[in-house]
């Protein structure tokens, strides 16, 4: 055997058999979520799951040729490929068709296409180049400034095509900039919390809040009360958290529109708004609640068939699964994601590129903020915010341009002795 | 490539807590998801009363009325009893069983079908309930939650005519519904004659509508203010061309008799009476009752489901005259000045073929006037033996060619159910039978009477006597007039279609056809104050008595109908066939018929062999 040939050596096939299991299920899932008595043909073609067996088989072939791709050429051509794929977003602006208010689709002979879905991956492309180029070991925050703007650019076009779901997925780079050391933990830390406040205000009056903060300090400064500094600033810190959740009403009140408004309003109490925001949301845990341990069975879900859970192939997948499959298949697909992410992670690290480190790093993180988002969502953790479950849902763009991450990044892991 | 040497990785440790949370946040969901799927059962409880019900709502099936307005067909409600087995619990199944006249046995069977079918969606328990049933069961339906009921229509004639026509309306079998996605188990199509011609016409379209039901089996009002309901949209009515009046004259004519009529307004082609004997009622082939009336009249030895005027073969015999005379007139092969004496007989070559005694001598007139056979021989023969000919197979063709344009020999693709093309033979199909070159004018003579290897079909006789009527071409003979509006003539049959011969040899063929009825072999079917073309016929029979064949049109000056008549075991055209075309016209032309004795006649007579 001429080894040259042999484009699969190394290449990990755990990840690989993870990746075939979701999309195997998620072939299934939608099948059951579309499921017609009449047409019992899993390759109907005029049925969406008909077609995303064509998008699975597809996006196979593409995931074989990018494994037999030159790895040098993906560093070579990652800013050619973003740039690319930044004229697209500008060309679907202006050409682009409007589906769901955002204007974010090529139709190119009956197929549509979201060139979005794959910016994510070429700005990683561009990300990874950018940071591996830097020479300077120095991390701060003058050294964020460059890569900040280079995931800014299809941000902010995204934002213009009115799709804020997919903009919101930019957010998950922070993993790379914490992982690279552009941003100290503590700063995470303080992010989650700000959140986790935020929360916690609207749940309650933020005079409560405010009261219960002032009480704490109080304690705080009777256990301190020798040293006299540290309640200088822990006094300093109270009025700013204090400031904080006083906004944070003004914030929600003022700032926030009204759908925006209600879509977090509804993780609190679902029946606020359950003919508009809360429906969604409700509609979806009645749908994975009713699935008990074991599940309905195989085509048996009562509540995502008949339209009482929206999106049911798309964004809200995961509630024929919980349906259908009980906790047990919740379960078994939190796991997988769970165990795919790490095995990411761990093979990111296992990088002597850092090229390839902070790729891999950005394939995980995208994938974890559209589990972390999507799964959330139907569960009622997380404000509803439409973004593919990967790998799951169904859809052309987002299956493609997740399998060419994927891939690629099991190339670069391939090639990891050859690439410094 | 050596910038960025992983020792120098500090940040390394970074991946622990990045693992961990990854790790907290599955963790989370876990626990989220156990929470909801075990510990809660509030949702469990939500799914159930979550409980829809997809009504359809079925559309009426368009009305047909008849060319004055008359109803042909329309709709009657009842009611399917439906169950959706899922939503079946603590039932009083003996009360059940006994509201509903069946066994327990016949309960369980249904309830499995059902339960085969679909759990969760509605399937027909019972059928057919009445409007008088359904009111008595009404208000006990409320104790057994799973059921209810959905209103159907079917179809109804006011007259028990025009069976074959109307055609029937069944349930869509299991291949259909596989290949249509419109259709659905339970769904009625049409079957045959217009309901299903017209079946995307009359169908209307489904509606859907989902409600919502508590616990005790009741409405509560549709589901997502009505977001998921489609309207119903009532199918469109048709106008058929057909004469009520005239067509149940028509079949009551008919009586004790077996044959056909088929009458045709030349102008348009528009169907005024289409009667095949004997026939039945369509109100037997609806509903409940319907296979078992079907095998019922399958099995009848008169075979009433066939459908005479279309799909009946015969050799037209004399009738067929008229069409020869008008190709040798358009060939050359006679003119209106030729004229033979005819001695009863025609014989050449052997073959001899029998006439009657009439006055002598005849021109193609009065051929058709005496219905004179050594005429009818010569002027075929004399038009297949043109020297323009080079041989017999470009004779024939020709000759084909101009009877193939009057109609003959293949179907008229109409909304007619099931016609058959007739035989009008090929050179090819004589060099099969006779080989290559082994056939000569004579060999194929008794094409010139219209016997032999030849057939046609009551319809396009009557299409020919319309062709005649109208000196020269003819439109599509069909049955529906109008769709959707008596104004909105039918957009397919508005083609004219000319004939290979020239007008001026119909004008010899109109007055030939005339003097049939004034002085000819038809004198006996005059009609007092009306003008009328015809030609008598008689259809050899082997299997038993001749079939007695007429074609007639009138009036002749500004034809109004054109008809063909056959009555099959009856002997010769002039006695039964000409005096029930011609009370036929009567009847059409002046709403009623004054020979009382003449109809008299015809109503009594039987022709019917066992
Ligand atoms: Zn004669």
């Amino acid at each position: 055997m001429r080894p040259q040939f042999n484009f699969f050596k190394n290449i990990d096939k755990l990840t690989v058999f993870i990746y075939l299991a979701l999309i195997f299920i998620g072939w299934i899932s939608i099948y059951a979520a579309e499921y017609k008595e009449y047409h019992h043909s899993m390759f109907d073609f005029s049925q969406s799951y008909g077609k995303q067996f064509v998008w699975i088989v597809t996006a196979l072939v593409i995931g074989t040729v990018i494994l037999t791709i030159d790895v040098k050429a993906f560093p070579a051509f990652a800013y050619i490929i973003f740039g690319l794929s930044i004229v697209s977003l500008i060309g679907v602006l202006i050409f682009g068709t409007t589906v769901n208010a955002s204007k974010s689709w090529f139709h190119i002979g009956g197929v549509a296409i979201q060139p979005a879905e794959f910016v994510k991956f070429t700005t990683s492309l561009a990300l990874a180049r950018l940071i591996y180029e830097t020479k300077s070991r120095s991390r701060n925050f003058k050294a964020i400034i460059k890569p900040a703007l280079l995931v800014a650019i299809p941000v902010l076009l995204i934002f213009a095509q009115n799709d804020t779901g997919t903009a919101l997925v930019f957010a998950a780079f922070v993993v790379i900039f914490y992982r690279e050391g552009f941003i100290p933990g503590w700063m995470l830390i303080l992010g989650v919390f700000a959140v986790f406040l935020f929360v916690l205000t609207l749940i309650f009056n933020e005079f409560y809040i405010i009261g219960a903060l002032s009480g704490l300090f109080v304690i705080a400064a009777i256990f301190l009360r020798k040293k006299p500094a540290m309640i200088r600033q822990m006094f300093l810190l109270l009025i700013i958290v204090n400031a904080y959740v006083y906004s944070v009403d003004y914030v929600y009140d003022e700032v926030l529109q009204q759908h925006q408004r209600l879509r977090i309003a509804v993780l609190i109490d679902e029946t606020v708004d359950l003919r508009g925001a809360g429906y969604n949301l409700h509609q979806s845990k009645i749908a994975i609640g009713s699935g008990g341990v074991w599940g309905k069975g195989f085509l048996q879900g009562t509540q995502t068939k008949f339209n009482f859970v929206p999106e049911q192939g798309t964004d809200f997948i995961f509630c024929t699964i919980g349906e259908e499959w009980g906790f047990m298949g919740s379960f078994v697909v939190v796991g997988l994601f769970i165990f795919l992410l790490i095995r990411l992670i761990l093979l990111a690290e296992r990088q002597r590129s850092v090229f390839s480190r902070i790729f891999g790093y950005s394939l995980a993180s995208i994938i974890f903020f559209h589990f972390l988002v999507n799964i959330g969502m139907t569960i009622g953790l997380v404000p509803v915010i439409g973004i593919p479950l990967p790998f799951i849902s169904y859809g052309g763009s987002s299956l493609w341009a997740f399998s060419m991450f994927l891939f690629t990044f099991l190339k670069l892991d391939s090639k990891r002795l050859e690439l410094l | 490539m050596q910038l960025n040497n992983p020792n120098s990785d500090i940040f390394s440790r970074r991946k622990t807590p990045i693992i961990l949370f990854v790790v907290l946040i599955g963790l989370l969901f876990l626990m989220r998801l156990f929470y909801l799927q075990v510990v809660d059962h509030r949702y469990k409880i939500f799914a159930s009363s979550n409980v829809q019900r997809i009504i359809t709502d079925y559309p009426a099936r368009g009305l047909v009325y008849d060319r004055n307005g008359e109803l042909l067909v329309y709709n009657e409600p009842y009611y399917d009893l439906m169950v959706v087995p899922r939503q079946v619990r603590d039932i009083d199944t003996l009360e059940f069983i006994s509201l509903l006249g069946i066994t327990r046995e016949q309960f369980e069977t249904r309830m499995q079908a059902a339960t085969r079918y679909s759990r969760f969606k509605g399937s027909i328990f019972e059928r057919q309930i009445s409007k008088g049933e359904y009111a008595a069961m009404q208000e006990k339906l409320f104790r057994f939650p799973g059921f209810y009921v959905q209103p159907r229509t079917l179809r109804k004639y006011p007259h028990p005519i025009a069976a074959h026509s109307m055609g029937y309306v069944g349930e869509a079998g299991p291949s259909l519904i596989e290949n249509d996605p419109y259709y659905r188990p339970g769904d009625y199509v049409g079957i045959s004659g217009i309901e299903k011609h017209y079946e995307d016409v009359l169908r209307g379209t489904k509606g859907t509508r989902i409600v919502m039901v508590d616990a005790l089996n009741r409405d509560i009002g549709s589901f997502q203010d009505g977001r998921y309901d489609t309207l119903a949209v009532a199918g469109t009515d048709l106008y058929s061309s057909l004469d009520v009046q005239l067509q149940i004259y028509g079949e009551k004519l008919f009586q004790n008799k077996r044959g056909s009529i088929v009458a045709i307004e030349p102008s348009t082609g528009e169907i005024l009476a289409l009667v095949t004997a004997p026939g039945y009622d369509p109100n037997l082939l609806v509903g409940r009752v319907r296979s078992a009336n079907y095998r019922m009249l399958q099995n009848d030895t008169l075979k009433p489901l066939f459908n005479r005027a279309l799909m009946a073969n015969y050799p037209p015999g004399s009738v067929f005259k008229v069409a020869n005379f008008l190709v040798g007139l358009q060939e050359g092969g006679i003119t209106n000045r030729t004229r033979y004496s005819c001695p009863g007989f025609y014989r050449s070559g052997g073959i001899t073929v029998r006439c009657r005694t009439h006055p002598q001598p005849v021109d193609a007139l009065l051929a058709i006037q005496y219905s004179c056979n050594t005429f009818s021989c010569i002027q075929f023969r004399n038009t297949l033996e043109l020297p323009k000919f080079d041989n017999m197979q470009h004779a024939l063709g020709t000759w084909r060619e101009h009877i193939l344009s009057l109609g003959f020999g293949r179907t008229f693709n109409s909304d007619l159910p099931h016609e058959l093309p007739g035989l009008i033979g090929s050179p090819d199909y004589y060099d099969r039978i006779y080989g290559p070159r082994g056939w000569r004018a004579l060999t194929i003579i008794s094409l010139a009477i219209g016997q032999g290897e030849i057939g046609t079909t009551p319809i396009q006789l009557a299409n020919l006597a319309a062709i005649v009527a109208n000196r020269g071409y003819f439109y599509t003979p069909h049955i529906i007039k109008a769709i959707g509006a008596p104004e909105n003539l039918n957009p397919d049959y508005l083609q004219r279609h000319q004939t290979t011969i020239d007008s001026v040899h119909f004008e010899t063929m109109v007055e030939a056809m005339f003097e049939t009825v004034e002085a000819g072999t038809g004198r006996f079917s005059r009609i007092p104050g009306i003008t009328m073309g015809g030609k008598t016929g008689t259809v050899q029979n082997p299997h038993g008595e001749n079939h007695s064949a007429f074609i007639a049109f009138a009036p002749v000056e500004n034809p109004q109908i054109a008809i063909s008549v056959i009555v099959e075991n009856a002997g010769g055209g002039a006695a039964w066939a000409a005096p029930i075309a011609s009370l036929m016209i009567e009847k059409y032309l002046t709403r009623e018929v004054k020979r009382a004795w003449f109809e008299q006649r015809i109503l009594e007579a039987s022709f019917l062999t066992f």
